[in-house]
């Protein structure tokens, strides 16, 4: 760990450590950036290869995806909230706004979980068509990646609680921040480009 | 770097706001208008890029820290890339052939 610790910046700035480690994350999110744009790059190619299986304009809930939609971006909303109060060395702050944030992600999961089901039911499965094969590998690769921000966050939250706000917690909640806006990101794209389109085509 | 202590939130509620304003405006045109294909997919992808970039500078302060230069760069590139894979596969993909 660099020794250089600059206390003008805030704490998971404060070390040339950190800010290489931030920096890492930035890259990593760019990588992530690409990773979806293949998958978006498949269903723009497929998305509308239904075959003789259901098609997605008959299945969609528009009211389910407005509220799949709000849940994602108020969590990233409550998120950046949960970063400010860590600046402001509002431990508790950070914590509770850290739990609202992962309850509204559960939330989420749980609307597309059953979202995914109703599709199983009504016989749209990923080996239905190739539409649907693209549809689930997109969307079940961001709804993955909010699974695993959850526990993700969860761990850090239990460090939080054994360590304290340190230099390195400070950090680490500020990339699991990065990455939970960033999915809040690709689902703007998913919402705009699968379901609203989906909708009017 | 900005290293904001005190007051309100401004920033992020000021984000989130306009993030929502900007779904349901989307999901709006989308859904309510009679306007032609092409013209709503034009509407609703400015849009969602408008969002992106607000999430990144809003939310995700994309330009702060001694590395935002750097940080701006790599995002302008992840950017392009995507866009060259995404509309390059379309492209690739669908030429020559009809489209059902």
């Amino acid at each position: 760990m660099s020794a250089k610790v600059n206390t003008a910046l805030p704490l998971e700035y404060q070390t040339l450590q950190n800010q290489m480690n931030i920096l890492g994350f930035w890259i990593f999110l760019g990588a992530e950036i690409v990773l979806f744009a293949t998958l978006f790059g498949v269903y723009g190619v497929l998305g509308t290869r239904f075959a003789d299986g259901p098609i997605l304009k008959d299945l969609i809930v528009m009211q389910d995806v407005f509220i799949q939609t709000v849940l994602l971006l108020v969590s990233s909303f409550t998120c950046g909230i949960a970063i400010y109060e860590m600046r402001r060395n509002n431990v508790k702050g950070l914590m509770t706004w850290l739990i609202i944030t992962l309850g509204l992600g559960a939330g989420f999961l749980f609307m597309e979980i059953r979202e995914f089901l109703h599709y199983i039911h009504a016989g749209a499965t990923i080996q239905t068509s190739a539409a649907f094969s693209s549809f689930f590998a997109l969307l079940g690769t961001h709804g993955l990646h909010v699974t695993l921000g959850i526990c993700w966050a969860v761990a850090i939250m239990v460090q939080i609680k054994k360590r304290g706000l340190t230099s390195d917690t400070a950090r680490k909640v500020f990339i699991i921040g990065l990455y939970w806006h960033f999915l809040d990101v690709v689902w703007i794209f998913i919402y705009t480009f699968v379901y609203l389109k989906g909708a009017v085509a | 770097m900005k290293h904001q202590t005190a007051g309100f939130p401004k920033s992020q509620i000021f984000g989130l706001i306009l993030s929502l304003v900007m779904t349901f405006g989307a999901g709006f045109i989308a859904l309510k208008t009679s306007l032609s294909f092409g013209v709503i997919m034009a509407i609703i992808g400015t849009l969602a890029l408008i969002q992106a970039g607000l999430q990144l500078f809003m939310f995700m302060h994309v330009s702060e820290g001694e590395d935002g230069k750097t940080n701006i760069i790599n995002m302008l590139y992840s950017l392009f890339c995507a866009i060259v894979i995404v509309f390059g596969t379309i492209w690739v993909m669908t030429l020559g052939t009809h489209t059902h």
